[in-house]
């Protein structure tokens, strides 16, 4: 009951101060009446009793004082006295109090905001019930050279049937299916997954059911379970949905279910989820086509989970049989093994990286903006030594004096950490809206509880930083030193001095740091832009996908004659220069599969190399703007004709044959049950996989083809079209387009448009956003340090004036007083500039994995970042030298 | 120069305080000649200490104060014990006393 009670009584106290001081003053004035009518009574004067009273009370203030202290909230009142006291000298000096909270608000903000984005993307963990059970189920095919393989559908069943460490395997492939039916006809994007994918995610329809084994059974009806926003976008959340039919690529499902509005699956936009229909009978061994995840049993470890997957791996060739144009020992050779992955690190991949280092780079950034705020506080302290020294002499703790100077320091921090705060909310918005970094799990991005958290943390830790430096100097007990060495000294000592010195050689050390990184980042920028990508002037190619389903057009060549039609239609659109079509656009990948060589036969056990598959046009290469370095392009009469042609990469016919014009007339074919295609040309390299990575081999086919990989007649229906004109990426062209299209067929949707230069700054994104953000760091920390320097020399002008003073009476010439300032600015800069070069030759290590084609100590950044540097630390330091200049000799003596 | 300490014995004004309250509410200046008188003189409380100790036991619970007219129709703040302060005074003065017999036992010891 008492602590209830001390709270209360302290509480009151706190919250009526004067009140509380009136009832112990009243008690003191009553004690000393009754003290004085006790006296009088027994005989003395009303005056001497008054006296006496009085002299025993000894000092009433005192009294009520030491009454008055008694009590927590007066630990609490008197902090509150220190801070508004802060807070008053803080306001005070508005000058100061803007330009820290300023620099400090943009460094905590910038922490704050990386860090709310490293907080979203790669610790936060995902929005599934216990996610840290789920994995992704990759795999690696070192015997055939595939580093990441998905998942076949043989192993689908492998691992649901005889795996030990799973709770529930499930298998998913993205597709997406054109709805008719429901307004107009509209390319959407959606899931194919077994019927125990949901449950691997832990995750159920809101409304309906999840699918059931019935449902991926082929002789089943149809079903489709629909996302929230499509739900509602589309069918005004109408709750009668259950069993509806919807139209799906012409074919009738059934609406089973609605998923949750925070139903979010690897960062995709899935509108529908359908099962995938699989009869296990017709599955050969080699049936790459999905991707995999698995819900680990409780306990059980990724690298357990990763030996029971090898165990299963050795038992698939026996439950599946071989595909046919497969020798048998394929599996063997091709020495799949397992790769598992957190579901997690699967969609976040390496951004870790990535953000590391520029979690780094804002905290060096922070660090600077301290060290500015320190210089700042140390010169304020400076001005006030003597307040201080005599506040000490006259009895003032420096316990006191310190919790003084260090209030002050904390007060500013956490202003800081409030503006910081909203820095950072308005620069994820901006993040969040630009999407320039194509972020993983950008919408999971927020200023959560633990961002606050942070946020107060490194506030404080700041302040701290910078509070304690002031605190060391000037609250410490040397009181007559201070009092001594007053305003009448004529040069500063040296040691006042050390400690603004030292601050500016970190900063500018550190800004060197963060140069030289935005210096690579450039370079890094520069050797990408200027790598040819295999395709040219990417912002005037237009690109969308058309998909012809087999239930509006059944037979493979009418499919070919529709895209034909397309094509031309599209052709005579005004300001279109040529069309192409094409499976897979440049950047966009394409099948991975073997390639067999006429005159190089496969040893029996081994699988030759695999290539990337891509299948084009005529006019292809012409319309991205690729080189053709040997033979000549397909034409429309081989591909009606299905003739038996193909074209290759530069690197694969140099592989194959050392030279591309010896690739021409060489025969290939994709598996051993095939027939034999005639390379008719050789294609410049295309960097498929990212701008940053090598190219691949890749063999280009026809769209339509016969007796190719196992399949009488092969047609794409779902092709990209690819339209060179200055119009592209123009709403008119767009509106232009889907005339065009209509014309021919009014139910083909056009999906996905977007122009091929999105896809290549796509693939220069992570750069460019690393670049983006150490450059605006490194400008920052230059700009800061050169605050700094500049804070430095002028306050040292200012300090020296005397000095400076008595040089010019005693004749000494103008330009020796300034270089002696900017001297002093060069020195400092030069040891920082040095300090600088060997901390970033360590640092700059860390960022290889972001460098492209130059050293992580490459001469000419480093050379260039200090000559920048020196040259304007001169420049900083001269402005304020001048002022030396200007100092009249009379005046200067005289005051004080 | 040798005048006897008056000082009251440290740690003992607290329960001086319960005890003297114990027989009758009282005001401070009341406790304090309460103290003296029946000391007879030995113990003189000082009272900035007496002040400070009250507000101590109040906000511990021990004591109750009101403002209260007195005979002489003066205002003065009334102490009253509580019961926790009458359990304390009990521990208190149990403790004290176990004490003051081991000081007596050793100062008697080998005597």
């Amino acid at each position: 009951m008492s602590v209830w009670r001390q709270l209360a009584r302290g509480l009151r106290v706190l919250a009526n101060r004067r009140a509380a001081d009136q009832d112990i003053a009243d008690e003191v004035e009553s004690y000393l009446e009754q003290a004085t009518t006790a006296l009088e009574a027994s005989g003395l004067s009303p005056d001497e009793a008054r006296r006496r009273a009085r002299s025993e009370l000894s000092n009433a203030t005192a009294v009520r004082e030491q009454v008055r202290s008694y009590g927590w909230e007066n630990v609490i009142a008197s902090a509150l006295s220190d801070l508004r006291y802060a807070a008053r000298r803080l306001r005070g000096n508005p000058g100061f109090t803007t330009i820290s909270v300023l620099t400090l608000a943009l460094g905590i903000g910038a922490t704050t905001a990386i860090f709310s984005v490293i907080e979203g993307v790669l610790l936060k963990p995902l929005a599934y019930p216990e996610s840290g059970q789920i994995v992704s189920l990759r795999h690696t095919a070192p015997g055939i050279h595939i580093d990441e393989l998905n998942l076949a559908a043989s192993l689908y069943f492998t691992y649901r049937e005889e795996n030990r460490v799973f709770q529930d395997v499930g298998m998913w492939r993205a597709d997406s299916a054109s709805v008719t039916g429901v307004g107009q006809p509209e390319e959407v994007p959606g899931l194919l997954v077994t019927n125990r994918f949901l449950a691997v995610l832990g995750v159920q329809p809101v409304l309906g059911r999840p699918f059931i084994a019935s449902d991926e059974d082929t002789k089943s009806e149809r079903a489709v379970i629909l996302s929230d926003g499509y739900w509602k976008s589309h069918f005004g959340g109408d709750r009668s949905i259950l069993g509806r039919r919807i139209l799906l690529d012409g074919d009738a499902h059934a609406v089973i279910g609605v998923m949750p509005p925070s139903f979010q699956f690897m960062d995709r936009p899935v509108s529908l989820i359908v099962p995938l229909r699989l009869s296990r009978a017709d599955i050969r061994l080699i049936s790459f086509c999905c991707q995999g995840i698995a819900r680990l049993k409780p306990g059980v470890t990724l690298v357990q989970a990763e030996a029971d997957v090898t165990r299963m791996l050795a038992m698939a060739p026996a439950k599946f049989a071989v595909n046919p144009g497969f020798s048998s020992n394929v599996w063997a050779t091709s020495r799949i093994a397992p790769r598992l992955l957190l579901l997690k690190d699967a969609l976040v991949g390496d951004i870790g990286k990535t953000l590391w280092t520029l979690m780094a780079t804002v905290g060096i950034v922070l660090l600077i903006a301290c060290a500015n705020v320190a210089n700042l506080l140390l010169v304020r302290a400076d001005g006030r030594r003597q307040e201080l020294a005599v506040r000490a002499a006259l009895g003032a703790g420096w316990g006191r004096i310190a919790r003084e100077l260090l209030l002050e320091s904390l007060l500013l921090s956490v202003a800081s950490g409030v503006l910081g705060l909203a820095l950072a909310y308005a620069a994820l918005r901006v993040l969040a809206a630009s999407e320039v970094a194509h972020l993983p799990r950008i919408h999971e991005i927020s200023i959560d509880p633990v961002v606050l958290a942070f946020t107060l943390g490194i506030s404080l830790a700041a302040g701290l930083l910078f509070g304690l430096i002031p605190v060391f100097k000037y609250a410490r007990p040397r009181l007559s030193n201070a009092l001594g060495s007053g305003s009448r000294s004529v040069s500063q000592s040296k040691e006042r001095h050390r400690a603004r010195s030292l601050l500016v050689i970190v900063q500018v050390a550190l800004a060197v740091v963060l140069l030289v990184g935005s210096g690579l980042m450039i370079r890094t920028f520069q050797a990408l832009r200027n790598i040819d990508p295999g395709f040219s002037h990417a912002q005037e190619l237009e690109t969308l996908y058309i998909s012809i389903p087999e239930s509006q057009v059944p037979e493979p060549e009418r499919v070919m004659r529709m895209e034909e039609e397309i094509l031309r239609k599209i052709e005579s659109i005004a300001g279109v220069s040529s069309v192409a079509m094409t499976s897979n656009l440049p950047m966009e990948g394409g099948q991975g599969d073997p390639v067999y060589a006429e005159d190089h036969p496969a040893h029996a056990n081994t699988v030759p190399p695999i290539r990337t598959h891509k299948f084009v046009s005529p006019g292809y290469f012409s319309t991205i703007g690729a080189r053709l370095i040997a033979g000549r392009d397909l034409t429309w009469t081989e591909t009606y004709n299905q003739t038996p042609v193909a074209l290759v990469s530069e690197n694969m016919a140099r592989e194959l044959w050392h030279d591309p014009r010896a690739a021409i007339g060489k025969r290939i074919r994709p598996t051993l049950k095939d027939d034999w295609r005639e390379v008719i040309g050789v294609v410049a390299d295309l960097r498929d996989e990212g701008v940053d990575h090598k190219a691949p081999g890749i063999v280009y086919w026809p769209l339509l083809q016969k007796n190719f990989e196992s399949s009488p007649t092969y047609v794409f229906r779902g092709v990209a079209f690819v339209i060179r004109t200055p119009r592209a990426g123009s709403l008119a062209l767009l509106q232009d387009l889907q005339k065009a299209v209509g014309s021919v067929n009014s139910n083909l949707p056009l999906a996905d448009v977007k122009t091929l230069g999105s896809v290549y700054d796509r693939s220069l994104a992570r750069t460019s956003f690393t670049l983006v953000l150490l450059a605006i760091a490194g400008g920052m920390a230059l700009l800061l340090g050169l605050i700094g320097i500049y804070g430095v020399i002028s306050y040292s002008v200012s300090q020296r004036t005397r000095e400076i003073g008595i040089r010019l009476a005693l004749g000494a010439p103008l330009q020796n007083l300034t270089k002696m300032f900017v001297r002093y600015g060069l020195i400092l800069s030069g040891v920082g500039v040095a300090f600088g070069l060997t901390g970033a030759l360590g640092l700059t290590r860390l960022m290889k994995s972001v460098l492209y084609d130059v050293s992580p100590s490459d001469p000419l950044t480093y050379a260039g970042v200090s000559a920048g540097l020196v040259l304007a630390a001169t420049l900083a330091s001269y402005l304020p030298a001048r002022r030396a200049t200007k100092v009249d000799p009379v005046e200067a003596l005289r005051a004080e | 120069m040798d005048k006897p300490n008056t000082d009251v014995i440290q740690g003992t004004l607290d329960m001086l305080i319960l005890k003297t309250l114990s027989l009758e509410p009282m005001h401070g200046f009341g406790i304090a000649r309460r103290i003296e008188q029946v000391s007879r003189g030995v113990f003189k409380v000082n009272p900035g200490s007496l002040l400070t100790a009250l507000q101590r036991l109040e906000r511990g619970g021990w004591l109750d104060a009101e403002w209260r007219r007195t005979q002489n129709s003066r205002r003065a703040k009334v102490y009253k014990l509580t019961r926790a302060g009458r359990k304390q005074l009990e521990n208190e003065t149990a403790d004290w006393s176990r004490r003051t017999s081991a000081i007596a036992r050793l100062l008697k010891a080998e005597g």
